[in-house]
């Protein structure tokens, strides 16, 4: 073995432990800052990791945009019908007078909300554009309370990560980290263009988070629960949508 | 002993006869890797085209606004009126986690080779219209012999001609940033950053359109990259971007 083979060989060994090294701090940081998706695990786990380490990075304080009344769709769109559960069926014929939001998990006052209670507090009202994965869009004047404001309310516990949210329709849940959580778009919708949230639309309650896509403003919202660990919910993957295929973070 | 007087006794070992490669390490790489990428987002896009092979022009756009065009193709949703009365299957999850893994990959390794190419010469050397075959002066003849679809001349196993580079300039340094651009400003958490990246295409809507044309653009220069390989001698550019070397032989016959 000539000199020049053996130094290569040192100097690649060098290399290689420097970047086994590098990726295991660069991991750790990524962990401690809260840039590691739930799903990062399988073959896509590294784009996806580096999609939402990029985008918490880039994206933590910034506004989705908002646009002036004019542009608001006409007709407006409505995706899927109601689901058609009894429980929600029954809420209905009472004019969801018997509906609550039962808010639980890491928090000081476990709470249940009446829309009224919810429709009490300061709401806000934004023009935002809800686009599908699929590649269809529309805008719509949405009117709620920011998730925020009811967070505060029930008290967050500090060392609280992320919001999973339930729905009533089956088998439908999803969670979003605290930057998203705490984000003043991020509302319980009641209104939708000067009304009441259509059934069709997700009403009496819709979660809209405007900086993803529509998946992830879930309809029906029944349940919140906030937590440090999704580990503990449905596969471990942060929400109902990694378990059919799609990714937890939609910001893109 | 000094280190000059001792390199040029180890060049003496190496036999006369090796000469660089025609391509580069760092271009055989990044060239296969593209490759691979780009396969993977054009089947990729495809299947999430076909959840909604409907294009609008503006902010917005779905089943009740009027589109700018449709493709003729069943749907993976049944809520896409189509007329085919068939719903393909879903195939939108993997789709999407694999078009923005592949977009990671192709554009890190992007970066390298542009940064790299300032560093090595490669733009300047081949790339950037220079002498010979690859000057100005030699345009006309060029295209002639192109649309004759002739056999390119052996000095061409060694360099691109002017056509060449011009196309590949266009590639690096035009639709590729563009399809990068217009990828991202269909991103909602993107855009909330960098609101600029979708005005100024005109809309979201429009992002996706102009998204979809510029991947067609890119789809035309393989095509005609690939037909080019063929008319040039499949096996003898194949080993040149693979091994880096070039038959001599087999190229001067």
């Amino acid at each position: 073995m000539s000199d020049i083979s053996r130094r290569k060989l040192i100097t690649t060994g060098l290399a290689a432990a420097a970047g086994v090294t590098g990726l295991g701090v660069a991991a750790g940081m990524a962990q401690k800052y809260g840039l590691v998706p739930p799903d990062h695990g399988g073959i896509f786990g590294a784009g996806e990791t580096l999609t939402y380490a990029s985008h918490r990075l880039l994206t933590k304080y910034s506004l989705a945009r908002e646009f002036p009344q004019s542009m608001i769709s006409k007709p407006p769109f409505a995706n899927e019908m109601a689901p058609p559960t009894d429980e929600f069926k029954r809420l209905q014929a009472g004019g969801f007078a018997d509906w609550r939001l039962t808010v639980d998990g890491m928090v000081a006052h476990p709470a249940a909300f009446s829309l009224d209670q919810l429709k009490s507090y300061p709401s806000r009202t934004q023009v935002t554009m809800l686009q599908c994965e699929e590649g269809w869009s529309y805008i719509a004047e949405w009117i709620g309370v920011p998730l925020s404001h009811v967070l505060d309310i029930v008290g967050v516990l500090p060392q609280a990560r992320y919001v999973v949210y339930f729905s009533f329709q089956p088998d439908w849940w999803d969670s979003i980290d605290m930057a998203d959580a705490s984000h003043p778009q991020t509302l319980l919708a009641y209104g939708l263009n000067g009304d009441v949230l259509p059934i069709g639309n997700g009403g009496p309650l819709r979660m809209r988070v405007p900086r993803q896509v529509g998946y992830k403003s879930v309809k029906f919202i029944t349940h919140l629960t906030v937590t440090d660990n999704l580990k503990k919910f449905g596969k471990g993957l942060g929400s109902a949508s990694p378990e059919s295929g799609y990714a937890w973070y939609a910001g893109i | 002993m000094s280190e000059s007087a001792y390199i040029p006794n180890v060049a003496s070992d190496v036999p006369v006869t090796t000469v660089a490669p025609r391509h580069s390490a760092l271009v055989r790489v990044t060239h296969w890797i593209t490759t691979l990428c780009f396969f993977a987002l054009l089947i990729t896009g495809a299947e999430i085209v076909i959840s909604h092979p409907r294009f609008y022009w503006g902010e917005t756009g779905n089943v009740l606004t009027q589109p700018l065009f449709k493709i003729p193709i069943p749907s993976s949703r049944a809520l896409v009126p189509t007329g085919y009365g068939y719903v393909m299957p879903d195939q939108n999850g993997w789709s999407r986690y694999l078009h923005f893994q592949a977009a990671w990959v192709v554009v890190l390794t992007g970066l390298l080779y542009v940064i790299a190419m300032f560093f090595t010469g490669h733009l300047r050397k081949d790339l950037l219209p220079g002498g010979g075959e690859a000057s100005w002066r030699a345009f006309p003849k060029e295209v002639a012999s192109h649309l004759r679809f002739k056999r390119p001349s052996a000095a061409e196993a060694w360099s691109y001609n002017l056509l060449q580079r011009i196309s590949y300039l266009f590639v690096i340094f035009v639709l590729f940033p563009l399809v990068i651009w217009t990828g991202l400003a269909m991103s909602p958490a993107f855009v909330s950053a960098v609101p600029a990246a979708v005005n100024l295409l005109g809309g979201q809507q429009s992002a996706r359109t102009l998204h979809f044309f510029v991947s067609l653009a890119l789809v035309l220069f393989v095509l005609v990259h690939v037909v080019m390989v063929f008319v040039a001698g499949f096996w003898s550019r194949m080993r040149a971007m693979i091994t880096g070397h070039v038959d001599t032989k087999m190229e001067r016959t």
